[in-house]
C-alpha cells in the first residue's frame, strides 16, 4: 500500500464522475428527493421523523453498493484492472481509492439530504448531527465494500445489477424496519444478528430517537465499520495479479 | 549495443493451459537485451499468452520465466515492464492526458513523461480528448503511451500497430528501434508479415509451438525465400514432413 497512489487513484476515479455530470446529479439530488416525495407522502411528522433516518441510512449504502459494483466491474472487464495489476498498484490502494472517492460522493449526498430534511421538512434529531453522518457515512463505505466484493462474482453489468436485491432486500426486511428484530421468529433473529445493515439501522435509531451515545451506539459503529473492512479486505482478495 | 551477458527473458520448458486444454507446449529461448523481437504467428497461435506469462499476468502450468534476472511477475519488475494488451487497456471516459496522469502517478514516474509519450505516439492534437471519443487506433496509441511511461526496461507491446495508417506505423517502428538503440527490449506482436523484417529478431509460432527462432535474415536464407509470408509456409511444410 502506498497513500499517494491511493490518493492519484480516489482523483482519477472522482475525474471519472466530473466526466459524468448525470451520475453526479443522480447521486447527489435522487436520495433528498425520495425523502421529499415521503414527507408528502406520509403526511406525519411523527411518522415521518421514524422513517427518515432509514432512508438515510438505506440510500449511501444502496447507491455506493451499485455505483462502485458497476464501475469495479467495468474496471476488470475493460483491461485496466490486469494493467494497473501489472504495476506497483497494491490491492487495497485500488480499493481504498475507491472508498475515499465514493466516500466523498456519499458525504455530499448526506449532507443534501440532510440539509433539506433538517431545515425544509422540520426533521428533528435527538442526537448530534455527527452522530448521524458517521453512520450514514460508514453505510456508504459499507455499500462500496459489499460492491467490490460483489462484482467479483458478476461476470456482466446485468448480473451485478442483480445482486442489488439480493444483497439489500434481506437486509431491509430483517433489519428491523417492519418488525422489531427481537419480535422475529429465532431463526430469523439469528440471520438478523450477522447482518451489518440491522446495526446501522438500529445506530441510526438511537441518534434520532433518544440521542444518548452510550455503549450500545458504539457497538453499533464498531460492527459497521468492522463489516466494512472485512468486506474490504475479502474484496481485495478477489483482485488477483495472476489470471487463467 | 553491447549484448550483456544476462539475456533479457530467458524461458525454459513453458506450459500453459486456459479453459483445460494445453495452449502453450513447452516453449524455450531467449532474448537478448537491446532489440526488438517480433512475435509472428496466426491469431489463435498463443502470443498473447506467452506475452501475458512474460509480463506476468497469466497463470502457467508448468516451466520458467525469467525477466531481466528475475521470475516473471516479481514485485521488482512491476516498474521496469510496460505492456500494452491487445485491445487498449485506457479509461473511456479520462482523457488521453488524464489517463496518462494516472498512470504516471501509480509508476511513480516524474510528470514530464505525460507529455514526452503523447508526443512520441502522436496523440498530442487529441490530448484533451475523453478516450471514448477517440478512433480505435487512437485508443490503441493512447493505450501504447501507458507502456512507454516512466523508463521500462523491457516493453511488451501486443499487436500495437493494428489499424493504423502506414505512415503512422512507420513512426512507431522507428520509435520501436529508437528505444532499442537506448538499450529497452521490445517484444512485438503481430500477425501481418511485412512488420517482420522491421524487427532484428524473430519468434514464430504456430499452434502453441515455436516454428523458428531467427533473425530475418537467417530466416530467408534457411527457408530460401525473401518473402515472409512464404517463409511461413516452408516453415510449416517442414514440421509436418519432419
Amino acid at each position: 500500500m502506498n497513500p499517494a497512489i491511493t490518493l492519484a487513484t480516489a482523483r482519477r476515479i472522482l475525474t471519472q464522475l466530473r466526466h459524468d455530470h448525470r451520475t453526479v446529479a443522480l447521486m447527489a439530488l435522487v436520495p433528498t428527493l425520495v425523502i421529499i416525495l415521503l414527507y408528502y407522502v406520509i403526511d406525519d411528522q411523527r411518522s415521518f421523523d421514524a422513517w427518515a433516518p432509514i432512508l438515510l441510512c438505506v440510500f449511501p449504502f444502496l447507491v455506493m453498493f451499485l455505483v462502485t459494483s458497476i464501475a469495479t466491474l467495468r474496471e476488470r472487464t475493460s483491461g485496466t484492472l490486469e494493467r494497473l495489476m501489472a504495476t506497483p498498484l497494491g490491492k487495497l490502494d485500488l480499493l481504498l481509492g475507491y472508498g475515499i472517492a465514493f466516500g466523498l460522493m456519499a458525504c455530499v449526498q448526506v449532507a443534501i439530504a440532510l440539509a433539506v430534511s433538517l431545515t425544509w421538512l422540520g426533521f428533528d434529531l435527538a442526537g448530534p448531527l455527527w452522530s448521524l453522518v458517521v453512520i450514514a457515512l460508514l453505510n456508504a463505505l459499507l455499500g462500496t465494500a459489499l460492491g467490490l466484493l460483489c462484482s467479483a462474482f458478476a461476470r456482466s453489468e446485468f448480473q451485478a445489477v442483480q445482486f442489488m436485491p439480493v444483497v439489500m432486500i434481506p437486509q431491509l426486511l430483517l433489519g428491523g424496519i417492519l418488525v422489531p428484530r427481537d419480535q422475529m421468529a429465532t431463526v430469523l433473529e439469528w440471520i438478523s444478528n450477522v447482518l451489518p445493515m440491522s446495526y446501522a439501522i438500529e445506530g441510526m435509531k438511537v441518534v434520532v430517537m433518544n440521542g444518548e451515545l452510550g455503549g450500545e451506539f458504539w457497538r453499533d459503529v464498531a460492527v459497521v465499520a468492522g463489516s466494512a473492512l472485512l468486506a474490504l479486505v475479502l474484496g481485495a482478495a478477489t483482485l488477483r495479479r495472476r489470471t487463467p | 549495443m553491447m549484448n550483456l551477458p544476462e539475456p533479457a527473458i530467458a524461458v525454459r520448458d513453458l506450459r500453459v493451459s486456459r479453459g483445460g486444454v494445453e495452449v502453450l507446449h513447452g516453449l524455450t529461448f531467449e532474448m537478448p537485451r537491446g532489440q526488438v523481437t517480433g512475435l509472428l504467428g496466426p491469431s489463435g497461435c498463443g502470443k498473447t499468452t506467452l506475452m501475458r506469462a512474460i509480463v506476468g499476468v497469466q497463470i502457467v502450468t508448468g516451466g520458467e520465466v525469467t525477466v531481466l534476472g528475475r521470475p516473471a511477475g516479481d514485485p521488482s519488475l512491476r516498474r521496469s515492464v510496460g505492456y500494452s494488451t491487445q485491445s487498449p487497456a485506457v479509461y473511456r471516459d479520462l482523457s488521453v492526458v488524464e489517463n496518462l496522469r494516472y498512470f504516471a502517478a501509480v509508476l511513480k514516474a516524474p510528470r514530464s513523461d505525460v507529455d514526452r509519450v503523447i508526443e512520441e505516439v502522436g496523440l498530442s492534437s487529441v490530448a484533451g480528448q475523453l478516450g471514448g471519443t477517440l478512433s480505435g487506433g487512437q485508443l490503441n496509441r493512447a493505450s501504447l503511451a501507458v507502456a512507454l511511461l516512466g523508463s521500462p526496461e523491457l516493453v511488451v507491446l501486443d499487436e500495437p500497430t493494428v489499424g493504423l495508417d502506414p505512415v503512422l506505423r512507420q513512426e512507431l517502428w522507428l520509435l520501436f528501434q529508437s528505444l532499442a538503440d537506448r538499450g529497452v527490449t521490445l517484444i512485438v506482436s503481430s500477425h501481418v508479415m511485412d512488420e517482420a523484417a522491421r524487427c532484428q529478431r524473430l519468434i514464430v509460432m504456430r499452434e502453441g509451438e515455436i516454428l523458428a527462432d531467427d533473425t530475418p535474415h537467417d530466416l530467408r536464407e534457411h527457408t530460401r525465400t525473401t518473402d515472409l509470408e512464404e517463409a511461413f509456409l516452408r516453415l510449416i511444410e517442414e514440421r509436418t514432413a519432419a
